[in-house]
């Protein structure tokens, strides 16, 4: 390789800038995701808001240097709290020149994105190889993209025979050099990574990681300073740094729930890889079921006699799950679903984000089955969530559903660790004896609400039953029975509902457009009303966390508003499509559920793409809605 | 002293149980069916044992079998079609001092839940599990099982069922950590209580198929069972259920079988000529999922905040 091709000279003053996008793209195999998130911590531990987000193919083995194999993970880093994975890369290494071609094709780079490019595959044996890097960098160059020729595996030949195993620490060695990262604090990181693999991997890692430190001293001049968060945002504060997977976990563990029930499924399962490594610590334990229905079957069963449990899902499991879900709203059982949902329908998008199961959370039982619907618009808040999911279905004695999704599941950021007190952790189940006069649903007639026998209570013996009963729990068939029992446990709803707040609005309390989210956009819906914001635009945002029963108060909000439209991951038809009109327009599952709940013209805009919103994106969206408002008159 | 402990005067039985303890709503199954026996039987020995009705859990799926827990003094659930087993471990989980019952039927246990009738064997969790088998459905009114022999006629199948049935023992038999496998008919009272008793007796999965009357839709297949004892085979051995001479009189045909012999429990199983009556297949020490499942139970709420702590440690910056 020419020296041309890659920028000499030592790098020069570093540029401070507020904050940066980096990618990581290679084929499956390469440790690039453990660079990436090794290079957060990094960063967080620097005082540096962090986002990282995994870029995963949809096989476990794509074919080398393919566009559908790209794997690697993006970190964005700030100057201040980070909230989604922000808009367009401003830095990529990738290991191979065609993984960038699905990058480029969801819109991940800009024009004057640097492209770091191991340059091995310019003097490939193989012809058709060497046409294709060549035939790539160019397209990539006139496409605007700073296309930077590496030999980063035979720089890294040097030190391991293997370059294919190491180069990503020899990556993460660039990535501190051209970012100014504390060289001691990456060692530490590195040490922690390896710790499992001994002494002679972390030594191994630890001189990859210096060779390319030297190696962008030496070959890049790039330099960028992301100075911290300000400091009161982080002093005195202790964080913790998690996926929203293992933040879920970590919130049974507080939530002082001892078991959860499973089944494998992406992108579920590695919130209970997490606890079958750690949930013994607190006395706990995964089960994993022999399928869907008996993991909610068995937490049913654990729930029912008194110890609390947790099973966790998505999409096509909360289906398999819904009659279960149905017995557990009639039987009045407290149980905790955790639902990462990913796109569908049917086995639809393993892999990618989506917010599709909203509808089918709150109505996929036959017949009336209500019950609570949470949703997680943060990481911390699918820790967060659980442990409060938990207390509702006790005290509801009810089933919660949360839902939170795989933008949430595979991105990492720090927040603040939780301070848990003993009061977090229910004590010793109640075992002393039940009045026998008491029935085990003597419902209160205004809040629906009733405490319940656990087996082990004297006095206290009922048969449980899903059938239609009696306050006894006896199966009734009667008109009357059946119309109390279920106008109770609706009322349990509306007695919840009657302990909530409004929700908060982040811009004015009027204005013209109101953005309503729920879920994980949450960040990228305020950045996208922050940015139009400062354009002078008169745009406000909210967003649900709970969905069942509906936060209070949104049609008084709502109607500070010209227009009211949520932004959401689901389907919905544009309206300018063939066919489409007032009559025959299908809403994204929040709009269906607002225009229900407040009669009014709730708009939206939502797609399904299989990832997740980016601020620039909705804000386009939004400029564009307040175009047409203000084409059609008015201010 | 004289043959007594020392702390003898402190064994005082505060609460003695009779019949009425364990007995719930009236049973309203049809006169002659056989889930009466069951019912009985499983109530006698719960008294027999003097076995307290509030840590008793009676699980039960849907059909006419698993009404059974509304018949019952002690806890019971009454949960979905073909789902009792999950729902059972999920009650031993965490609460293994609780004595669970599972009823549950052919359609229940060797249709719907298939799944679970396999996975919950191997868990092999300590209860006892009772499948009324009547080769019908009785509650939906008539549809073939999949234990209905070839050519039965029933609402689903009017000229005859069209496949030959499925043999239960032969697949319980055949799932890995399956440790007690019976098989009893219903009407037979000493021979149902001594089995039901020693699948309780063992500690877990207590696997017993009642072969059990339904004298509306199947009335035909029990009589020509109940009018030709010679159609079953009676296994006799001193670690099987033990026969009385009644019983003895009853059935002409018996044959030693040691439960422990598992190959000769599949060949007892497969043979479609005799009926084996008996204890199939023992093994005392096979794994109970709730020795895994049930570890930490006892950890104080300090000792798990504690435990939560070390893990927040690990991952704060």
């Amino acid at each position: 390789m020419s020296d041309s091709t890659h920028t000499a000279g030592p790098s020069t003053q570093a540029q401070r800038i507020h904050e940066h996008i980096v990618e990581i793209v290679s084929d499956s195999g390469e440790g690039a995701q453990k660079a990436g998130q090794t290079f957060g911590t990094i960063s967080a531990k620097m005082g540096n808001g962090v986002w990282t987000v995994e870029i995963i193919p949809a096989e476990i083995q794509p074919p080398a240097r393919s566009p559908a194999g790209a794997s690697g993970i993006r970190i964005r880093l700030s100057s201040r709290y980070v909230t989604n994975m922000g808009d367009e890369a401003d830095v990529v290494v990738a290991f191979n020149e065609q993984v960038l071609y699905s990058r480029i094709a969801t819109g991940a780079y800009k024009k004057g994105t640097t492209v770091l490019l191991e340059g091995k595959w310019r003097d490939d044996p193989v012809p058709e190889i060497r046409e294709q890097y060549e035939k790539a960098v160019t397209e990539f160059r006139q496409n605007g993209l700073v296309v930077h020729e590496l030999p980063i595996e035979q720089a890294c030949l040097e030190i391991t025979p293997n370059p294919r195993k190491g180069k990503n620490m020899f990556v993460l060695g660039m990535l501190c050099r051209i970012y100014v990262r504390d060289k001691e604090q990456a060692r530490t990181e590195i040490a922690n990574t390896f710790k499992r693999k001994g002494e002679k991997v972390i030594d191994i890692n630890h001189q990859l990681f210096e060779a390319g430190y030297t190696f962008a001293e030496e070959n890049i001049d790039l330099s960028y300073q992301v100075p911290p968060q300000p400091e009161e945002e982080t002093k005195g504060k202790r964080f913790i740094v998690t996926n929203g997977n293992t933040a879920v976990g970590l919130g049974v563990m507080a939530s002082g729930m001892e078991l959860v029930s499973m089944y494998p499924i992406t992108p579920a399962t590695s919130a209970s890889h997490y606890l079958a490594e750690v949930f013994h610590e607190v006395g706990g334990f995964v089960h994993q079921a022999e399928d869907e229905i008996a993991a909610i079957g068995f937490a049913i069963g654990s729930s029912y006699a008194g110890k609390t449990a947790c099973t966790i899902t998505s999409g096509p499991g909360l289906a398999l799950k819904t009659e279960m879900l149905a017995l557990a709203v009639m039987a009045e059982v407290p149980l905790v679903l955790v639902v990462v949902q990913r796109g569908g329908p049917s086995t639809g998008l393993p892999t990618k984000v989506e917010q599709g199961d909203l509808l089918a959370a709150l109505f996929g039982e036959p017949g009336d089955a209500p019950k609570v619907v949470l949703a997680a618009s943060t990481i911390q808040e699918c820790l967060e969530f659980v442990v409060m999911s938990r207390r509702l279905a006790e005290a509801f004695r009810i089933p919660v559903v949360l839902l939170t999704d795989a933008n949430l599941a595979t991105g990492v950021q720090p927040y603040a660790r939780p301070e848990p007190t003993l009061d977090w952790l229910a004590g010793p189940i109640d075992q002393s004896e039940w009045d026998e006069d008491v029935p085990p649903y003597q419902w209160d007639e205004e809040t629906g609400l009733s405490s319940r026998p656990i087996p082990g209570m004297p006095g206290g013996e009922y048969i449980l039953t899903g059938l239609a009963h009696t306050k006894q729990s006896k199966v009734a068939y009667d008109s009357e029975s059946n119309q109390l029992g279920c106008d109770m446990r609706s009322r349990k709803l509306a007695a919840l509902a009657s302990t909530l707040k409004p929700p908060q609005i982040h811009g004015d309390a009027e204005g013209d457009l109101l953005v309503v989210g729920w879920g994980s956009t949450l960040g990228a819906i305020e950045e996208a009303v922050d940015r139009a914001r400062t354009q002078g635009h008169r745009v406000s945002s909210l967003h649900l966390r709970f969905l069942s029963p509906m936060e209070p108060g949104l049609k008084e909000i709502f109607q500070g508003f010209r227009k009211i439209m949520t932004v959401e991951i689901n389907y919905s038809d544009d309206p300018d499509a063939p066919l489409i009109n007032h009559e025959t327009r299908r809403y994204a599952q929040l709009a269906w559920l607002l225009r229900a709940h407040t009669l009014m013209d709730v708009d939206c805009w939502s797609v399904v793409y299989g990832r997740p919103l980016q601020p620039g994106t909705i804000l386009n969206e939004l400029l564009q809605r307040l175009e047409a408002m203000r084409a059609e008159g008015g201010s | 002293m004289f043959g007594l402990h020392a702390d003898w005067s402190q064994e005082v039985f505060e609460r003695y149980f009779t019949m009425g303890d364990y007995a719930g709503g009236e049973a309203r199954w049809c006169p002659g069916c056989g889930d009466h026996a069951v019912l009985t039987a499983v109530q006698r020995i719960m008294r027999d044992e003097q076995l307290k009705p509030e840590n008793s859990v009676a699980v039960s799926g849907i059909g006419c079998s698993s009404r059974l827990p509304h018949y019952m003094g002690t806890y019971g659930f009454h949960g979905l079609h073909g789902r009792a087993l999950p729902i059972a471990c999920g009650v031993k989980a965490r609460r293994p001092e609780l004595d669970v019952w599972v009823a549950t039927g052919d359609g229940d246990c060797f249709s719907i839940g298939t799944a679970h009738w396999i996975h919950a064997l191997r868990y092999n969790m300590d209860m006892t599990v009772l499948v009324f088998d009547n080769a019908i459905y009785g509650l939906t009114k008539a549809q073939t099982s999949p234990t209905s022999p070839l050519g039965f006629k029933t609402n689903t199948h009017p000229s005859g069922a069209i496949l030959p049935p499925l043999n239960p023992l032969t697949v319980t038999l055949g799932i890995t950590n399956a440790s007690f496998v019976a098989q009893v008919v219903d009407w037979n009272p000493p021979l149902l209580y001594e089995t039901i008793r020693r699948a309780h007796q063992h500690r877990g999965t207590g696997f017993v198929r009642i072969i059990q009357r339904c004298p509306v839709y199947a009335g035909s297949l029990s009589k020509a069972m109940q009018d030709d004892p010679s159609q079953f085979l009676i296994l006799e051995h001193e670690n099987g259920i033990a026969v009385e001479d009644s019983v003895r009189r009853l059935f002409p045909n018996r044959q030693a079988h040691d439960p422990s012999d598992l190959a000769k429990a599949f060949a007892l199983a497969h043979d479609a000529s005799r009926m084996p009556i008996g204890l199939l297949y023992h093994n005392p020490d096979a794994p109970c999922y709730e020795d895994m499942s049930s570890k930490g139970v006892g950890l104080t709420s300090q000792e798990r905040l504690d435990g939560l702590n070390k893990v927040l440690d690990r991952i704060t910056i």
